[in-house]
């Protein structure tokens, strides 16, 4: 058992020595790997923070309700008495159209437009949050909200988190079946890369049979290789991710203020990264062991 | 310890390298195979380690039939002999120790201990003041002995050479003739196929001269 650990050790020195013995292949080697992997990863990183986004929102379905423009004050306010005394209702919000206009103007780049625009363009609404939940109540909330006077448009928050629902699985398929591309091309990688390792250690291995070497003996540095530098590819990817979540950070954070929803983008999780790691380690080791198995059975 | 019956090897093509060779080395038992170039010496000493499979006949080594054995237990047949090549088969990009260590790597022992070993086998052939030497900045002598400390490093009960004295001049060949006799000494069976006998003439050792592969005495 003992001499097993250090055969492996030994081994994993063996092809870590390797790798530093070239710089400049097994930089360049990281970099195809990392990139290749850099694309999925990334993908995973902004639709995991869609899909907390998405069930932020949806969390809480909403009821927007929004008045005619040419609305009087003393119509929105009987509006407002009998959307509260509604039963099927929760909460109500007024949202004033003097407000809306505010906050527009004090954000970056628009406060231009809106200054050149003759009048308000925003109606008085209302957000109002229904007791129950239901599709069906919603829709039937809706309705009635409709029939109201001066009420122009009533919109259900609930519709849109379906679409991007429907979306983000879509997204989620498309993630992985570029994983599984790129993954492919990984391990195609790592076998060339092997293959050329095998032609170099042509002697060494060919004298380590000679004295009695085991295939399993053979293969191991070379499977490490594999390994660590599918993991060298793993963590250029995700230094590639952080760079990418540094830069989108603030502009995000900016976009999502504007539709009053408090969110910050968040990095890939630690379970994402462990699998992303493992993922190319295993990835690398595998190309190795094809590479491998095509050799020592010749 | 070693013993042929009855042994055939044919190449494809049609040439015979070996036929009908019946003979035994016994434990402890020093041997000089002899034979002109092509007689099939170098074939000979490739089916003890099963390197090549008789195609006819069958290979005993230690009580057990090399010629039957499985893929997967060939490496541990070749760790318990100790051989030499006709091309040495040096590892050029290590020093000295390190293809000394080799066959102690792949065995599997512990470092401390092995460090140990490698400078006892490099001690017993003259190397231990060249441990941390590359091999090509060895003399061919010193290449030689190098190959013999490797090939008995592990302590094999079975020591195979082929040609080990080619390309040394008469004095240093006396030397690498000395070294097997003396591991010959110490229990080790010895095999080597030559075409310089006399270098091994003064140790009075048992011949079996080969020709056109058949054993001629």
């Amino acid at each position: 058992m003992k001499g097993r650990l250090l055969q492996h050790r030994q081994a994993a020195a063996l092809a870590l020595r390797r790798l530093l013995a070239t710089p400049l292949n097994t930089v360049l080697g990281a970099l195809v790997l990392g990139i290749a992997l850099a694309l999925p990863a990334g993908g995973e990183m902004m639709l995991a923070n869609f899909q907390r986004l998405a069930k932020r929102i949806a969390a809480t379905p909403q009821i927007s309700v929004f008045m005619a423009l040419d609305a009087k004050p003393a119509e929105v306010e009987d509006i407002e008495a009998r959307l509260r005394r509604h039963a099927g209702t929760r909460e109500v919000h007024l949202v004033k159209r003097e407000d809306t206009l505010r906050r527009f103007r004090e954000s970056e780049g628009l406060g231009e437009v809106i200054d050149s625009l003759p009048r308000n363009p925003f109606p008085d609404a209302f957000i109002v949050l229904p007791r129950d939940d239901a599709p069906a109540a919603l829709e039937a909330l809706r309705e009635e909200f409709l029939g109201y006077p001066k009420v122009e448009h009533v919109q259900l928050d609930s519709a849109w988190v379906k679409k991007l629902d429907a979306f983000l699985r879509l997204a989620r398929l498309a993630i992985t079946l570029l994983a599984g591309v790129l993954g492919l091309a990984l391990v195609a990688v790592t076998f060339n890369t092997i293959r050329l390792q095998i032609l170099t250690q042509e002697a060494e291995i060919e004298v380590s049979r000679l004295l009695g070497a085991t295939d399993a003996f053979i293969r191991r540095p070379f499977l490490y290789y594999g390994a660590l530098q599918g993991l060298a590819g793993g963590v250029v990817a995700w230094i590639a991710v952080l760079v990418a979540f540094l830069l989108l950070r603030a502009p995000v954070a900016e976009l999502i203020a504007l539709y009053g929803i408090d969110f910050s983008l968040f990095i890939l999780p630690m379970a994402d990264s462990i699998l992303l790691f493992g993922l190319a380690a295993l990835l690398g080791w595998l190309g190795a062991w094809f590479s491998l198995s095509r050799h020592l059975s010749q | 310890m070693i013993r042929f019956e009855g042994v055939g090897k044919r190449y494809p093509g049609g040439i015979t390298a070996l036929a009908e060779l019946t003979f035994a080395v016994e434990s402890g038992e020093m041997v000089v195979l002899s034979g002109h170039s092509g007689a099939g010496k170098s074939t000979l000493l490739k089916l003890i380690p099963a390197i090549e499979r008789p195609s006819s006949g069958s290979v005993v080594v230690n009580g057990q039939n090399v010629s039957q054995l499985k893929r997967a237990a060939v490496p541990y047949l070749r760790r318990s002999i100790g051989m030499v090549f006709q091309d040495q088969k040096l590892l050029f990009d290590r020093n000295v120790f390190d293809n000394v260590l080799l066959p102690l790597a792949i065995a599997g022992a512990a470092v401390r201990d092995a460090g140990r070993r490698v400078r006892a086998a490099l001690d017993k052939v003259g190397l231990l003041e060249r441990e941390k030497a590359m091999p090509v900045a060895l003399s061919g002598g010193e290449q030689q002995r190098l190959a013999i400390a490797r090939a008995v490093v592990a302590r094999p009960a079975i020591l195979i050479a082929d040609e080990p004295t080619a390309h040394l001049d008469e004095a240093t060949a006396a030397d690498i003739a000395a070294m097997f006799h003396a591991f010959n000494q110490v229990g080790v069976t010895v095999l080597i196929a030559t075409h310089n006998e006399s270098a091994f003439a003064p140790y009075m050792t048992r011949r079996l001269s080969l020709a056109h592969g058949r054993l001629a005495s």
